[in-house]
């Protein structure tokens, strides 16, 4: 039996305050503002507004779901019907339309919630073992001469691998290690790779790359065996896995994580090919300014060595001794001349006494000198004269003929004259 | 000493950087300068030709031995 309503009920609802009372009861049970809801995609509808509808439904029920443009922006995987997914998001009321519905901010493919869980579980335990150790890491060769690169032959991994090598370091020789990256034989092939890798090629430094995916494509990069091996590996490993915002357990392995392969090809060639041009650039340069400073030095030293030489050499004795001996002629020769004047100056003092002495510097002080015209017998006596006599006188400039006349003898003493 | 078109890259340029840092550190005779000089040039010459003809070298495990990969043929993505 239904009860009856009574017809006079102190309030009676508008639709609107109603559903806007449901709306806020739902809004205020956080159990429904934060919760996972699992089912299959069905009526999606993507109208240019980039805001994404669609139902998600099992076998009982179906529930209406609406995922914002910002938030559908962010999905990782492409979303169509009949895709088996887990959404999470608030739950709340549309109200114009009555009509509750999921409001989704993350969707995920199915399964992967337990493949998480699984992986913090194996994350917590090898990290307590210390496989993850930032002691563990080794250094980058700086410059790899072999790189080992693991990863499908098939792969755009490995093209990026292969395009990113050849033009950042083309002197590197590669050696790939090829493996399946996921199904079943990923797990068993990426540690035989590693492993052959390590005991036959003796690489510089390993790349272990794979392309995006979703976490069950990326799941051999989570699997103990493979993470051990990275772990175990002799030549540093660099892992370039998935995206960006991948993360695998092998990332914590490795050596150094890169978000991409790309990423992890540029990681292993920390020098590029121009750096070495500039390199050897740089040596060739040091080498010509060395040797240009060695020979200036030699060149130097030779001009030091040459003006000694010059000083010591026997032309130069030569010419000093030349130049000396020019000297001495020289001083020889003006005392000679010294010698000469005094010699002259000499003869003419005793000319000049000479002369004085002469009977002829007599005569020029105005004396004469007699003697007789027939025998030339001076006449130093008047008693040789006989008056009439004929006789010479000479005087200074000259002679003439003279006669005696009369004669008196006078006496003078010695001294008068 | 190894003939210069034998070496690798990273033997020329590590001889080249030995024998500069000879000639900028010791003394040495001219004839000796000249002939290291002359073996540093030629290392230089060598290492940028070796940089610059160098065409990455792929190869690829295979069976247990190593055979060149046929980068071509890699096919489709996985």
């Amino acid at each position: 039996m239904s009860r009856q309503p009574s017809l006079f009920a102190p309030l009676i609802w508008s639709v609107s305050d109603l559903t806007r009372y449901l709306r806020i009861l739902l809004e205020d049970d956080p159990a429904l503002q934060d919760v996972w809801v699992r089912g299959e995609i069905s009526n999606l509808s993507r109208p240019v507004s980039g805001h994404v509808y669609f139902t998600i439904k099992d076998q009982g029920a179906s529930l209406r779901c609406v995922m914002w443009r910002s938030d559908a922006a962010r999905l990782r995987l492409p979303l169509q019907d009949g895709l088996a997914v887990e959404a999470h998001g608030t739950i709340s009321i549309y109200e114009p339309a009555g009509q509750y519905q999921l409001y989704v901010d993350a969707i995920r493919p199915q399964g992967e919630g337990a493949l998480y869980q699984e992986f913090l579980r194996l994350k917590q335990r090898l990290e307590a073992e210390g496989l993850f150790d930032e002691a563990r890491k080794r250094p980058l060769p700086l410059l790899p001469r072999r790189i080992g690169v693991v990863t499908s032959p098939s792969g755009a991994a490995l093209r990026d691998v292969l395009n990113t090598l050849r033009r950042r370091l083309p002197l590197v020789e590669v050696v790939l290690a090829p493996s399946s990256v996921q199904g079943d034989e990923a797990v068993p092939e990426l540690v035989a790779a590693l492993e052959a890798l390590n005991c036959y090629l003796k690489p510089d430094v390993i790349l272990l790359a794979r392309g995006g995916g979703s976490m069950e494509d990326l799941w051999a990069f989570n699997d103990e065996r493979v993470v051990r091996a990275v772990a175990a590996s002799e030549a540093p490993v660099i892992s370039g896995v998935g995206h960006q915002t991948d993360f695998t357990l092998v990332d914590f392995a490795a050596d150094v994580r890169a978000p991409t392969p790309t990423a992890a090809a540029e990681l292993a060639t920390p020098l590029t090919l121009e750096d070495l041009l500039a390199n050897v650039g740089g040596l060739e340069e040091r080498l010509g300014l060395a040797m240009e400073g060695l020979l200036e030095r030699r060149k130097r030293d030779l001009q030091e060595l040459e003006a000694g030489l010059r000083f010591a050499s026997p032309i130069h004795r030569l010419q000093r001794e030349q130049q000396r001996l020019d000297e001495r002629a020289r001083r020889l020769l003006a005392a000679v001349a010294q010698g000469l004047e005094r010699e002259a100056l000499q003869l003419k003092g005793l000319e000049r006494r000479l002369q004085a002495l002469s009977p002829l510097a007599v005569l020029s002080r105005g004396y004469g000198i007699l003697s007789d015209l027939q025998t030339g017998e001076p006449i130093v006596h008047v008693r040789q004269v006989v008056p009439g006599m004929h006789f010479v006188v000479r005087l200074a400039d000259g002679r003439f003929e003279a006669w005696a006349g009369d004669k008196k003898e006078e006496f003078f003493d010695e001294g008068d004259l | 000493m190894k003939e210069i078109y034998e070496l690798t890259y990273e033997e020329a340029f590590e001889e080249l950087e030995q024998i500069v840092r000879r000639l900028e550190e010791e003394a040495h005779s001219l004839e000796t300068a000249l002939q290291l000089y002359e073996r540093g040039q030629a290392l230089a010459a060598h290492c940028r030709r070796l940089l610059e003809q160098a065409e990455l070298k792929v190869q690829q495990i295979s069976e247990g031995a190593l055979r060149p990969f046929d980068e071509a043929g890699g096919g489709g993505r996985v």
